[in-house]
């Protein structure tokens, strides 16, 4: 506890350093805008921007990284509020009171709402955060490579088993993956593998940003202006009016929602740990359970300010959630914390448990870091309110060719090499088809960054025991991992059974389970 | 086209993408190798084929009409909307095709910087039909502050194509300093 305590002080001593306090607030406030962009979201604003840390140290990139994650969270309710569009699917909730509230003239009392949700969210998260860290950290060090290959294996059955998409698509997506993750050298012979028409590009691997960057930037640039062009590109933005009084009145009404607050916080938490679930499903089961919580559920819809309380506190606190199985055990709990894990293989750190013994600062400074993006993210949403709408009001045309021109530099950075600039709108474009026939895309960007990872740890493990699977059910910690792993991976065809059984139309249970 | 052609346009295609994938990972042995263990083409190989088998199972929900997409009659694209996405798709192709050339007639590109201000000047003016004084601007300021802010100060090399003498002399005046 004391010692906890102890590296959380050193952890501070990183986070407040006057570059990293910089990187913290420009962080917290470029992800504020780009959440509160419709249509762009944590991950897309991680993807396109983990090009530009490549030289700052290590420590400084997680927390720039991690400043734009908290913001890009806090900034989903804007657009979400004043738009009616979802700033990123995690701001989904959101939309269902915060934009009556804006309807009713109410714009400011939604938004200081869920500013001060998300932080209460964010706190409480980072505080759960910093004492269940070092001793799940402290157990995964005694993990082997069969240990390592079962979570992988559990990864991916949650998106199959709890990802509520169509199975096979979940299937094909999370393959196409992990196969586009073993181009490049075979790593134990170094022979060349995969090496489509024989294009000398292929020789150097593709890199996941390569994926991220086409599926999340371009490819949700042409979903963008598709619904855009929908829309006839009028906007219909609602004004917030804000003075000191109306903000008092509205901190004391938010302090009523604490219990549905804290609690919407801690399930948040807890689901963003799930690496299928995260923001999203937290945020709605949050809005769910609230609106079971409150005494008068009628007035949920129509402009409750529980109903924009629970899914901003839950979806902040299933951003922290996220990152601790990443931290700990190497394996990301969200498509945007894939990518942060991507980008810490780039700086040349090894993700996993090692990392708290072997880079303390790091850790510790990034845990610190997230003590002081929340408070940071606090004030600049409420400083930044009117800029946003500013933003908010310029047109498309104008922001989306921005965003494009990012999306190139960030697509060439990392390799400097003109193929993966053609392969990252090759992915853009066919990733923006394939979502438009709801192939779920997060987990081919979750597999291209652990394919690199499962790979090694299957093959070490086959080769520990001559190629006897059972491997991986009689060791004391991977046998229970992936006897879970397997029953989330069947648990669709179950549920398939026992409604053909019961003679249902075996259709309802491809689609939603 | 309807949603759930695109479906089966779009199954086949995984499914042949998928058979090439199995073709191409099968140049290295798939199978165990005595001493070495699993040979360097069964990890993408199975995957491969787990992706073929997917592709499979989409198509004959597709034949027996599961699922919403399968259902769906709807133009793939509604009236109107396929044309935005084309041009924008369209001009980041072209976009990138200027920036190096495509190896034909032995075009060496106009770089980046040369490419970068027709895709906005295109997408400003002509989608987006904001005036020329406006549309000028941003063709300007925007390549302007990515040159400043990726080569000058992250040291970001962005292709110049044919355009490079002129880059030599900035950064000659820049490091001269």
């Amino acid at each position: 506890m004391f010692e906890i305590l102890g590296l959380l002080v050193q952890g501070f001593g990183v986070a407040l350093q006057p570059f990293n306090l910089m990187l913290i607030i420009l962080g917290c406030g470029v992800g504020l805008f780009i959440g509160a962009m419709p249509g762009l979201g944590s991950v897309n604003g991680v993807a396109i921007l983990l090009p530009l840390t490549f030289l700052v140290p290590p420590d400084g990139a997680i927390i720039f990284l991690a400043a734009i994650y908290y913001g890009a969270m806090y900034g989903g309710a804007v657009s979400s509020i004043l738009l009616g569009i979802p700033g990123a699917s995690t701001a989904v909730a959101t939309t269902f009171d915060g934009r009556p509230l804006a309807k009713q003239g109410l714009a400011d009392k939604a938004l200081t709402t869920a500013a001060l949700a998300s932080f209460v969210g964010g706190t409480i998260s980072v505080i759960l955060f910093t004492f269940f860290a070092p001793p799940l950290a402290h157990v995964a060090l005694t993990f082997g490579a069969p240990e390592e290959f079962s979570l992988m294996m559990l990864a991916f059955a949650t998106f199959v088993g709890l990802g509520g998409d169509d199975i096979a698509k979940t299937i094909f997506s999370i393959c196409i993956g992990l196969v586009l993750a073993a181009v490049g050298l075979d790593i134990m012979s170094g022979a060349p593998r995969l090496i489509f028409g024989d294009l000398p590009g292929f020789m150097h691997g593709i890199n996941f940003l390569v994926l991220a960057i086409g599926i999340y930037g371009i490819g949700e640039m042409l979903w963008t202006v598709e619904e855009n062009a929908r829309a006839g590109g009028k906007s219909m933005l609602s004004e917030a009016n804000m003075t000191w009084e109306r903000t008092k009145k509205n901190v004391s009404e938010f302090t009523g929602t604490w219990k549905i607050t804290s609690l919407s916080s801690v399930l948040g938490y807890f689901v963003g740990i799930l690496p299928a679930a995260g923001a999203t499903p937290g945020s709605l089961m949050a809005y769910g359970i609230a609106k079971q919580m409150v005494k008068n559920p009628e007035k949920f819809g129509k402009g409750a300010i529980e109903g924009v309380a629970a899914p901003e506190a839950a979806n902040n606190a299933a951003s922290t959630g996220s990152m601790l199985p990443m931290l700990t055990l190497g394996i990301p709990g969200s498509p945007t914390t894939a990518i942060l894990l991507g980008g810490m293989v780039i700086w040349g750190l090894e993700p996993g448990p090692r990392l708290f013994s072997s880079n303390p600062d790091f850790v510790w400074g990034l845990i610190a870091s997230l003590y002081a993006a929340n408070v940071f993210a606090l004030i600049l949403n409420v400083l930044l309110i009117p800029a946003f709408i500013w933003v908010l009001k310029l047109p498309f045309t104008i922001l989306a060719p921005i965003i494009l021109t990012l999306c190139l530099v960030g697509g060439y950075a990392p390799t400097q090499d003109m193929h993966d600039l053609w392969l990252m709108l090759v992915f853009g474009i066919v990733g923006y088809l394939l979502r438009k026939l709801d192939y779920p895309v997060a987990p081919a960007v979750l597999a291209i960054v652990l394919g690199p990872l499962a790979e090694p740890s299957l093959r070490q493990s086959l080769l520990i025991s001559g190629g006897d699977p059972m491997i991986f059910f009689n060791r004391p910690y991977s046998g229970p991992i992936m006897v879970v792993a397997l029953i989330l991976l069947f648990m669709p065809a179950f549920f398939m059974a026992y409604r053909l059984i019961r003679g249902g139309r075996p259709g309802n249970a491809t689609s939603g389970v | 086209m309807t949603v759930r052609t695109a479906e089966l346009l779009m199954g086949l295609a995984l499914a042949i993408l998928s058979a090439y994938f199995m073709w191409k990972s099968a140049e290295l042995p798939i199978m165990w190798v005595p001493e070495v263990g699993p040979g360097g083409g069964s990890w993408p190989f199975w995957l491969s084929a787990a992706m073929f088998g997917s592709c499979i199972w989409i198509l004959i929900n597709w034949v027996r009409r599961i699922g919403p997409v399968a259902n769906n009659e709807e133009p793939f694209f509604e009236p109107g909307l396929f044309a935005p996405v084309a041009y924008v798709a369209g001009a980041l192709l072209i976009c990138v095709a200027l920036i190096e050339g495509i190896g034909v007639g032995g075009f060496k590109g106009i770089g980046f910087y040369g490419s970068l201000p027709l895709f906005l000047i295109f997408y400003i003016r002509f989608m987006g039909k904001h005036s020329w004084v406006a549309t000028i601007a941003a063709a300007i300021t925007i390549p302007v502050v990515t040159f400043l802010f990726f080569e000058l100060m992250l040291n970001i090399t962005l292709p110049k194509g044919m355009t490079e003498p002129l880059f030599l002399k900035i950064f000659a005046l820049y490091y001269g300093l």
